[in-house]
This record gives structure tokens, C-alpha cells and sequence, in this order.
């Protein structure tokens, strides 16, 4: 039988034709990678190839690295085969990798949404044979609202915070979440102000998007100055002796998780707003039938079930086992903050 | 049931106990009088009967979901509750009802005895039109009890917030049986009754855990020594004729214990006792085990009351001849409960087997004796000891200085973590329900001996989580077997033999003491070494 175009190995997702791995866990010679989220980019790969827009973010992550920035639909050519990034829509500079080989066509998701943020170059479907995706939220409990409605609903929690006297503390993943909350908050409400490793993120980001304007949280600001207004902080914050310096606040937390009533709960966070950067049950489904793929390898999430469904509505569906972390949800309150959705 | 509903939602979505209160007591202020009563019922555990048993209930909701069942079933294991889950998983609508609490509810009485066709049909109408929320509130009214962090108590706290009525004289009239179908409420909460003020308890006087060496204390002659008791905290009044029980999460629960009805005639009106409700089987006490029986039944059985009377052993009197003695001395007090002790007994020839007794009171001449007895207290069936001083006076809540508790160190031993289930409420998604297992004589195989769902950090539980998810051998359900590779120091209260447990053994309140990352499953424990644990006379 001939070798899959793209394999599952120790190290990575591997194309033998091309000898080059798309986001591998562990070191390798040559690595393709979708996005800058710490289980996709990891240290220690001799070349990376990536999006431009992606370029000064893992620059920023991993230091002097040798890489290499390419365009959406822009191909290029390892040994034959052929490949291309196309926008997955899940953070600024996200990409699925399309590869070409004999003509068969595989695409690799890495993370995903199909909703326009504002900020990241919308998804758009690319045809294939066989569709690797991740699944991160692939269970029917998960159904995301338009985002226009819960950034009316962070705002008017702001305003309502403030009209008590309170600071709001909104938290989200440095990488992302946090550019795509300071773009949608109504700042005729109040001054946005940062938590340092936000601000650090935002102000690489920034040349490649229309941010509104933050102020950093230093020594110097007073508490005074913070009552009333919002301050965007990565989930580790909570808890932290940093946050002190808010009190009286109010916080919450914006992640596909905050479905949940107990993931809530069990952080102690007053609000949580279901706002994710991956698909919804029903977004899953729609891509997968928009590729017009017959072979469909969930990565990670909740695989088993996914697959499973799919395997019923025909498809020749399976799962592998990968370090990507989506349903390690839990691993964004420890020090990277950027697992979630 | 808009404002029903957006009052759960206030209540779910805060963790500040003030916020609670002040949410149920505008909601007590501003519903209508039927609803509020039903409001009060439901948050004091006086749900209607299930109309639907929840297999039905899950198969026609996943048909209105158009998912298949065992997706469904897949998504409630991880949700972890079913309420939540029909709620998330039926197709959303934006309408909201124009029906009230009491209407629904008056709906769902009537349901329960029509056939299942009709019961179907009037569910997935119901849950068509309802928007998320109060989807699931009426799925909650159906299923059972709403776990949002509002207990009975809070819940009248709030009630006496709104009412202006004194909270002990309302947790009095709540208590009992009412029929939120027909009690008005004018009748229920504002009628003013004069035995309302009949059962009124004192706050408890709790201790705090002894922090440093007992010697620290100072003179050993200033205090004196019992025994700490693993039964329930509560406090008998007797009054008018009338007996109340309190417990100590200041709940009213008489009718739990009709053993302690006798006292109205043997104790003299005016007096109320501090003491614990212990389980007494054939004349000697029983586990915790035996009590939890009784616990949690409104009414008790005979055959339950043969088979698990209770006992009060009481160790202080707060008030005597109608009058408050807490500013008192512990001594002082301790001697009139002695002498009304002696006079209860006269009229019994053997003391062993009363339903009142004495907390024995001892004295020590030096803290070396003190450690000596406590190291008696698993023999004695106790937790420990009460350090109290000779002089101090009845407090009101948790004080440091003049009473201290002194348990035991608790048994410990080391075990392989084998299998691991979702928890639920706050830790619903996550991992945090686990099994742990022994090895047996040869060292080949692993043995369960315990399930425990405590005592790791909010952090060692994302990171055990985490392991798991990346370490599952197989699924079962909600269940997953797990690579035997972590290891955990487990500590229990108790242990006994037992025939009802695979491992032969029964471990009282189980849980992680510590993640042990510097061993390897080879060093874990095994069952014979359980087995030594269990004290010889057993």
C-alpha cells in the first residue's frame, strides 16, 4: 500500500515526499506551522515556514529563528509536492496547510473558526480529499451566538461595572483573544488598560491591525484611574496579587468553555462569556462538508465522538492522537495562556 | 417564570453569598405571592414529584435535537448534568413564556398521571419554545433539585431580608409539611404564631483546630478533655412542652429523630443542651456510615429506627430553668448538665443503653496523659478530642482561644490511580473522580480498594486532567481506565473489614493526601499492608 501523503509520527504530523513536518512537537529540520499558539509552535526547529502575518508573532515567541513568511494561496514546492497556506480564521496569521502530491490534495486545519472576527483573515473552505481537522469543541452541547451580541453583552457589562464604581478585569488568551476583545470593546464606555503580557502581544500585532489605544498597567497608574474603566488580562492573572490593585472589580472570562455553568464556577470568575476562536458543533460539520473531503482525521478535541458521527453520516472518519491541546482547556489558567477557545 | 428563571440565572452566576441574598430577596419582594411560596419550596427540597423518569426525558430530547441518542448520552456525560444539557443541546429559541412559576408547576403535578404520549407532547412543546435559561429551569422543575449554591438557610436569610421577619422564627415556620399548591402565602410566612418564638436556637460555638503543640495551651489543669464525637452537631430544646432540634447548619430536624420525642417528659421545659446525634446500633456506637442513613430521610421507618436508633450525648447546657446561662463557666454549666443528667437517670437501673447520655468530661495533670488518650480515640470511636478551658463561657461561632479541637492523625497508605470519571457541578468536564487500587500478594495484579474526589489543588487537578485525557486506555461511559502510573497518598478516617467491597476492605472518607510524583507504581502499597491497619479486636 503507498505511504499516506501526510503521517502521524513521534514528532509530528510528517509529509515523507517532502521530508517536512506541519507543527511538530518535537525538534525537527524543517516545520510548517499554522499559527503561533505554543502546542502548534514550538521551540527548536532549524527552518520555519509560515504566514507573514505570523512571522513577527513566533519571532516575538521563540526569538532569532530562522523562518520564512509566505502569502495566502501563494504555493511553493518541497520535493514535488506541492504546498499553500490558506486563512483559518483563528487568530491574525492562522492557516490550514494545503499539500499536493500526484494529484491528491490533503489540508491540515491547525485551529479554526469559520466566524469573521474583524481581525484574522476569514476561514475559507479549500477543496481536498482528506480533511485533517481539529475538533476542539465537536460535541452538540457547543453553539456559539453571533459575536456582534456578546460584544454587546461584554459592553454593557463594562458600563454596568462602572456605573458601580468597578473595575471591570475581562480575561482572554494573550495571543488573540485578547486583540480580538480590545478591537470590539466600545471604548466611548472607558480607557482600556493592559496586563503586561497583552500588552507585550498587542503591540507586535499591531502594525498588522487597527487596535484601539491601551495603556499598560504599571507602578504609576493608580487605582483611582482604573475604577470604572476595563482591563484585559490573560486568564493566569486571576488569583494573582497583581489583580489587587483593581479592587473593587469585577471579572470575567471570555472562552468557548464559559458554555459550561461549572468551568465558570470552578475558576471563581463572576461572568463568562462564550466567545471562542474555534468552531461550534454545527461550524465543525459545515467545514467538513465544504471541503467536499470523503476521509475526515479529527485531531484533537472530542475526536472519538466527532469521528464517530461522521463515520454515520458516511464519511470514512477517524482520529489520531496528537500533542495539540484543545481539550486541555484547563492549561490556560497555568503560565502560557493560550490553549483555548 | 421570566423572573423565575432570571433569578436562577442571577443566583448561577455569582459566587458572592451577598449578591445571592440580595437577589432572592428582591425576587421575594417583587413575585407574585403563589410564586414566591413555590420558590420557597423548591429551594427547601419540596419539589413536585418527577412527572418523567430521565430515560424518557433524555431519548425526547435528543429526538428534538435531532441527534442521535448515544450523542446525546456522550454529551450529558460531559456536561455532566442533565438539565444543563438539554438546555445546550435543543435548538435555541428566542421567544420567552408568558406563563408563571405556578402555572408551570401546577402543569407539571397534573402531568404525572397522564399517558406518555401526552407527557412527550406537552415536554418538547415546552422546551421548543422556551429560550435557553428558562429551558433549563423547567427542565430543573422536572428532574430534581436546583445545585446552585443556595442553601435553605440562605434562602431564608434572604426571605427575612425582604420580609423583615427574624430568620430563626421563619426557618421555624418553613419547617414541616405544607403544600405549596395550597398554603397561601400570608399563612406560611406572615401569619404571626406565638410558639413561633418557641424553638428559637443559640449559635453554635465552634472550635478551631489545634495549630501548634497542645503544650502551648499553657497549664494543663486549665481545661478540660472529651472526646470528639463523629455524629452530628445539634441543639435539643425543650420548651412549653415542645421539643426542637437543631442542627448544626442551623436546620431544623425534630422530625428526623421521634428517639428524642421522650425527653419532652423527662427534660424540664426551659432547658436547651449542646450535644452530638450519634448512631447507636445494638447498644454500642455505630459508623458515620450508619447515620447517613438517617440523614437524609424526611420521615424514618420503623424497621430504619430498629436498626439505626441515635443517641444524644450531650456535652453542655446554654440554657436552664428559662433562663440563658452562656456567660457562665464551662464548669459551671457542665455542673448543672451533670445533675440533670443523674436525675434523667434515676429511674433507669442500667445507664449504658439511654438515648440521653453524657459526654464524658475528664481531667488530666499532664499534657503527655492528654496525648496518651487521644492516641485511644479510634478504639473509643471518636475523631479525636475537644479541648475546652474550665472557665470559659458559650461563644457565638468560631472562636479562637477557649475551646480547640484535637483529631487524629489520619491512616495513610500509598495507591496506583487506575480509573477516573468526569466530576460534576463546578468540576462538571473535568477529571477530578478517581479510583485507586493496591496491589495484591503477588505484586501482579492491581486491586481497587477506593474512590476519591478530594484534597488536590484546583491546579493538581487541571494538571491530573490533563494526564488523564492524554493517558485513557479505554472508555466506559463516563468512566475511563487509565495507564497505572501515577501514584497517591490516600488518608482515611477509619477502617473496617467489609464483604459489600472487592478488596475485602471498607476505608472511612477516603481522599488524596498528596500527589506522590517521586514514586514509581512499584512502591505503591499493597493490600496486606491495608489489611494490617485494620485494629486487632475487629
Amino acid at each position: 500500500m503507498k505511504t499516506p501523503l501526510l503521517i502521524f509520527n513521534e514528532n509530528g504530523i510528517y509529509c515523507e515526499a517532502a521530508d517536512v513536518y506541519i507543527d511538530p512537537w518535537r525538534k525537527v529540520d524543517k516545520a510548517i506551522i499554522t499559527h503561533g499558539h505554543a502546542d502548534h509552535n514550538r521551540w527548536g526547529h532549524k527552518q520555519y515556514i509560515t504566514h507573514h502575518d505570523n512571522v513577527p508573532i513566533i519571532k516575538h515567541r521563540l526569538g532569532n529563528i530562522s523562518v520564512s513568511g509566505i502569502a495566502y494561496g501563494e504555493s511553493f514546492m518541497i520535493n514535488n509536492v506541492k504546498f499553500s497556506l490558506h486563512p483559518a480564521g483563528h487568530i491574525i496569521g492562522s492557516s490550514q496547510v494545503r499539500v499536493e502530491h500526484q494529484g491528491e490534495v490533503w489540508v491540515f486545519t491547525g485551529d479554526y473558526k469559520i466566524e469573521d472576527d474583524g481581525i484574522s483573515t476569514p476561514f475559507e473552505p479549500v477543496q481536498c480529499h482528506t480533511f485533517i481537522t481539529e475538533c476542539t469543541f465537536g460535541l452538540p452541547a457547543f453553539r456559539w451566538v453571533p459575536q456582534k451580541e456578546v460584544f454587546s453583552d461584554i459592553n454593557s457589562w463594562w458600563a454596568s461595572n462602572q456605573s458601580e464604581g468597578k473595575t471591570s478585569v475581562l480575561f482572554g488568551y494573550t495571543l488573540g483573544k485578547a486583540q480580538r476583545l480590545l478591537k470590539h470593546l466600545d471604548t466611548s464606555i472607558g480607557k482600556i488598560y493592559t496586563h503586561g503580557a497583552v500588552e507585550n502581544m498587542t503591540n507586535v500585532i499591531r502594525p498588522m491591525a487597527d487596535l484601539p489605544e491601551t495603556t499598560l498597567i504599571t507602578a504609576a497608574v493608580s487605582k483611582e484611574e482604573l475604577k470604572g474603566n476595563i482591563v484585559v488580562a490573560p486568564p493566569s492573572a486571576h488569583g494573582s496579587t497583581w489583580i489587587r490593585k483593581m479592587v473593587p472589580y469585577e471579572t470575567a472570562s471570555a472562552s468557548g468553555w464559559m458554555t459550561f455553568r461549572g468551568a465558570r464556577r470552578r475558576r471563581a470568575i463572576d461572568k463568562g462569556f462564550v466567545l471562542s476562536d474555534h468552531c461550534d458543533w454545527q461550524g465543525l460539520l459545515d467545514a467538513v462538508k465544504a471541503t467536499g473531503a470523503q476521509k475526515i482525521i479529527s485531531t484533537h478535541g472530542y475526536t472519538d465522538i466527532f469521528s464517530r458521527y461522521l463515520r454515520e453520516l458516511g464519511y470514512d472518519a477517524r482520529t489520531e492522537r496528537t500533542q495539540y491541546e484543545g481539550e486541555l482547556n484547563e492549561l490556560e489558567t497555568k503560565k502560557e495562556s493560550e490553549v483555548d477557545g | 417564570m421570566k423572573r423565575f428563571a432570571e433569578l436562577i440565572k442571577k443566583l448561577d452566576s455569582t459566587n458572592k453569598t451577598n449578591v445571592k441574598v440580595d437577589a432572592l430577596a428582591s425576587y421575594f419582594k417583587e413575585a407574585e405571592d403563589p410564586d414566591k411560596v413555590w420558590t420557597i419550596a423548591i429551594l427547601s427540597h419540596r419539589r413536585p414529584p418527577r412527572p418523567v423518569n430521565t430515560t424518557l426525558l433524555r431519548s425526547w430530547a435528543s429526538e428534538l435535537s435531532n441527534i442521535p441518542l448515544w450523542l446525546f448520552e456522550e454529551s450529558y456525560h460531559i456536561v455532566g448534568d442533565l438539565a444543563e444539557t438539554i438546555a445546550l443541546v435543543v435548538p435555541s429559541s428566542e421567544q420567552h413564556t408568558e406563563k408563571s412559576l405556578t402555572q408551570f408547576l401546577q402543569e407539571i403535578l397534573a402531568l404525572k398521571k397522564k399517558e406518555e404520549p401526552e407527557k412527550k407532547e406537552y415536554l418538547q412543546d415546552n422546551l421548543r419554545e422556551l429560550n435557553y435559561y428558562e429551558r433549563f429551569v423547567f427542565t430543573k422543575l422536572i428532574t430534581g433539585g436546583f445545585r446552585i449554591g443556595v442553601s435553605q438557610k440562605l434562602m431564608t436569610r434572604a426571605l427575612s431580608k425582604a420580609t423583615q421577619i427574624d430568620e430563626d422564627i421563619l426557618a421555624y415556620k418553613l419547617m414541616g409539611n405544607w403544600d405549596p399548591n395550597t398554603i397561601s402565602f400570608h399563612d406560611l410566612v406572615i401569619a404571626e404564631r406565638a410558639q413561633d418564638y418557641l424553638s428559637k436556637p443559640y449559635p453554635f460555638y465552634l472550635a478551631y483546630a489545634v495549630e501548634n503543640e497542645v503544650s502551648e495551651l499553657g497549664n494543663v489543669q486549665d481545661w478540660s478533655v472529651e472526646h470528639k464525637w463523629d455524629g452530628i452537631r445539634a441543639q435539643l430544646i425543650i420548651r412549653d412542652g415542645h421539643l426542637f432540634v437543631w442542627s448544626r447548619g442551623e436546620e431544623l430536624v425534630t422530625d428526623k429523630y421521634p428517639e428524642f420525642h421522650q425527653f419532652i417528659d423527662q427534660i424540664p421545659n426551659g432547658t436547651v443542651i449542646d450535644g452530638e446525634i450519634l448512631p447507636f446500633p445494638n447498644g454500642r456506637i455505630g459508623s458515620f456510615n450508619d447515620l447517613q442513613t438517617r440523614i437524609g430521610r424526611k420521615t424514618v421507618s420503623k424497621a430504619l429506627l430498629t436498626k439505626t436508633p441515635v443517641v444524644l450525648r450531650a456535652y453542655d447546657l446554654l440554657e436552664w430553668n428559662g433562663k440563658d446561662i452562656r456567660q457562665q463557666s464551662y464548669d459551671q454549666r457542665r455542673e448543672i448538665l451533670e445533675t440533670l443528667y443523674k436525675e434523667y437517670t434515676t429511674n433507669y437501673s442500667n445507664t449504658d443503653n439511654l438515648t440521653f447520655q453524657l459526654s464524658e468530661k475528664m481531667y488530666f495533670d499532664s499534657w503527655a496523659s492528654v496525648e496518651k488518650e487521644r492516641a485511644k480515640s479510634r478504639e473509643k470511636h471518636s475523631e479525636g478530642l475537644m479541648l475546652k478551658r474550665k472557665d470559659s463561657p458559650y461563644q457565638v461561632g468560631r472562636k479562637k482561644g477557649d475551646w480547640w479541637k484535637w483529631k487524629v492523625d489520619p491512616l495513610t497508605i500509598d495507591a496506583v490511580l487506575t480509573y477516573a470519571m468526569r466530576g460534576h457541578g463546578r468540576r462538571s468536564n473535568l477529571f477530578t473522580d478517581y479510583t485507586f487500587a493496591l496491589w495484591d500478594q503477588e505484586q501482579k495484579e492491581l486491586v481497587t480498594f477506593a474512590k476519591a474526589y478530594s484534597g488536590l489543588t484546583d491546579a493538581e487537578f487541571r494538571q491530573v486532567d490533563a494526564w488523564i485525557k492524554k493517558n485513557t486506555v479505554e472508555r466506559f461511559g463516563p468512566v475511563r481506565s487509565v495507564t497505572p502510573e501515577l501514584v497517591f497518598e490516600i488518608a482515611f478516617e477509619g477502617i473496617a473489614l467489609s464483604k459489600r467491597h472487592k478488596s475485602g476492605i471498607a476505608t472511612r472518607f477516603p481522599r488524596i493526601l498528596r500527589w506522590r510524583q517521586d514514586k514509581k507504581i512499584e512502591e505503591a502499597n499493597s493490600l496486606e499492608d491495608l489489611k494490617a491497619m485494620i485494629p486487632s479486636k475487629e
